[in-house]
């Protein structure tokens, strides 16, 4: 069965969505079905939320705010999860900006 | 941010002569040294610092591309290296596959949203075909330039 999921999160972590935060967002994304697509609620252009190098053409600062989208079997697991790993910084670091 | 704003013409080499990551990221750092973005007392320190970053996961994100970084203190301008390597370097890349194109990315600790913007910059080219196969097709510094410059302006029709 196939379903679709959504959520706004917001980067929280002060160094923003570099690369290391972008690698574990495309890989907790890569152990869903769905398809997940990430845009700022700012901007109108999706990306692929499995692709580390289109995650970091957002140049999500710290203070952005993202809308993340699924739709597939998995849809709303994948969104609580990848909701989890934003709202904990990436466990990077516990300065908020 | 454009891709000029960042790139230093004499960091570039088009023909990078590196058969390790290790070694390549020394060859940038040196190409920065020549350029006068860094000196030679911050030789080791820059090269320790983006090899320790690569250890902790690799920035060849596939397609043959890889953006070795480190955000350091004693800078304070962001400024990038290219080096464009025929032969291809393992790079322990994402996908396996060995890397070509090198972005070496040197920013300063405190402007993280300046480095996100550089990224930016870099990917939304380096995740087109045609920029890439443009790339390694280029034979000269000056070749690298005018690819950059109408990348910048993105005549490149993608």
């Amino acid at each position: 069965m196939s379903t679709t999921a959504s959520a706004n999160m917001t980067i929280t972590n002060r160094l923003g969505l570099h690369a290391r935060p972008a690698m574990m967002l495309a890989e907790a994304a890569m152990r869903f079905d769905s398809e997940i697509t990430v845009q700022r609620v700012d901007q109108n252009k999706a990306v692929d939320a499995k692709s580390i190098m289109q995650l970091m053409m957002l140049a999500a600062v710290c203070g952005t705010e993202l809308q993340v989208e699924a739709s597939g079997p998995d849809a709303s697991e994948s969104i609580a999860a990848i909701k989890d790993l934003v709202e904990s910084r990436f466990s990077e670091d516990s300065l908020e900006c | 941010m454009k891709l000029l704003d960042i790139i230093v013409k004499d960091a570039i080499d088009p023909n990078l002569e590196a058969t390790s990551r290790d070694e390549a990221i020394g060859m940038l750092i040196d190409r920065l040294i020549k350029a006068e973005v860094l000196n030679e007392a911050q030789r080791d320190d820059f090269i320790k610092a983006i090899i320790k970053r690569e250890r902790r996961g690799s920035t060849g994100f596939g397609h043959g591309v890889a953006v070795p970084h480190v955000k350091h203190p004693d800078i304070d301008t962001l400024t990038a290296a290219i080096g464009v390597c025929k032969d291809g370097i393992d790079f322990n890349a994402l996908d396996g596959q060995p890397v070509h194109s090198i972005f070496l990315i040197i920013s300063p600790e405190q402007k993280p949203e300046e480095h996100l913007e550089a990224m930016e910059a870099v990917f939304s080219h380096l995740s087109q075909d045609t920029f890439r196969s443009f790339l390694l097709q280029a034979n000269s510094t000056d070749e690298v330039m005018t690819l950059l410059e109408e990348a910048d302006s993105s005549n490149l029709g993608n």
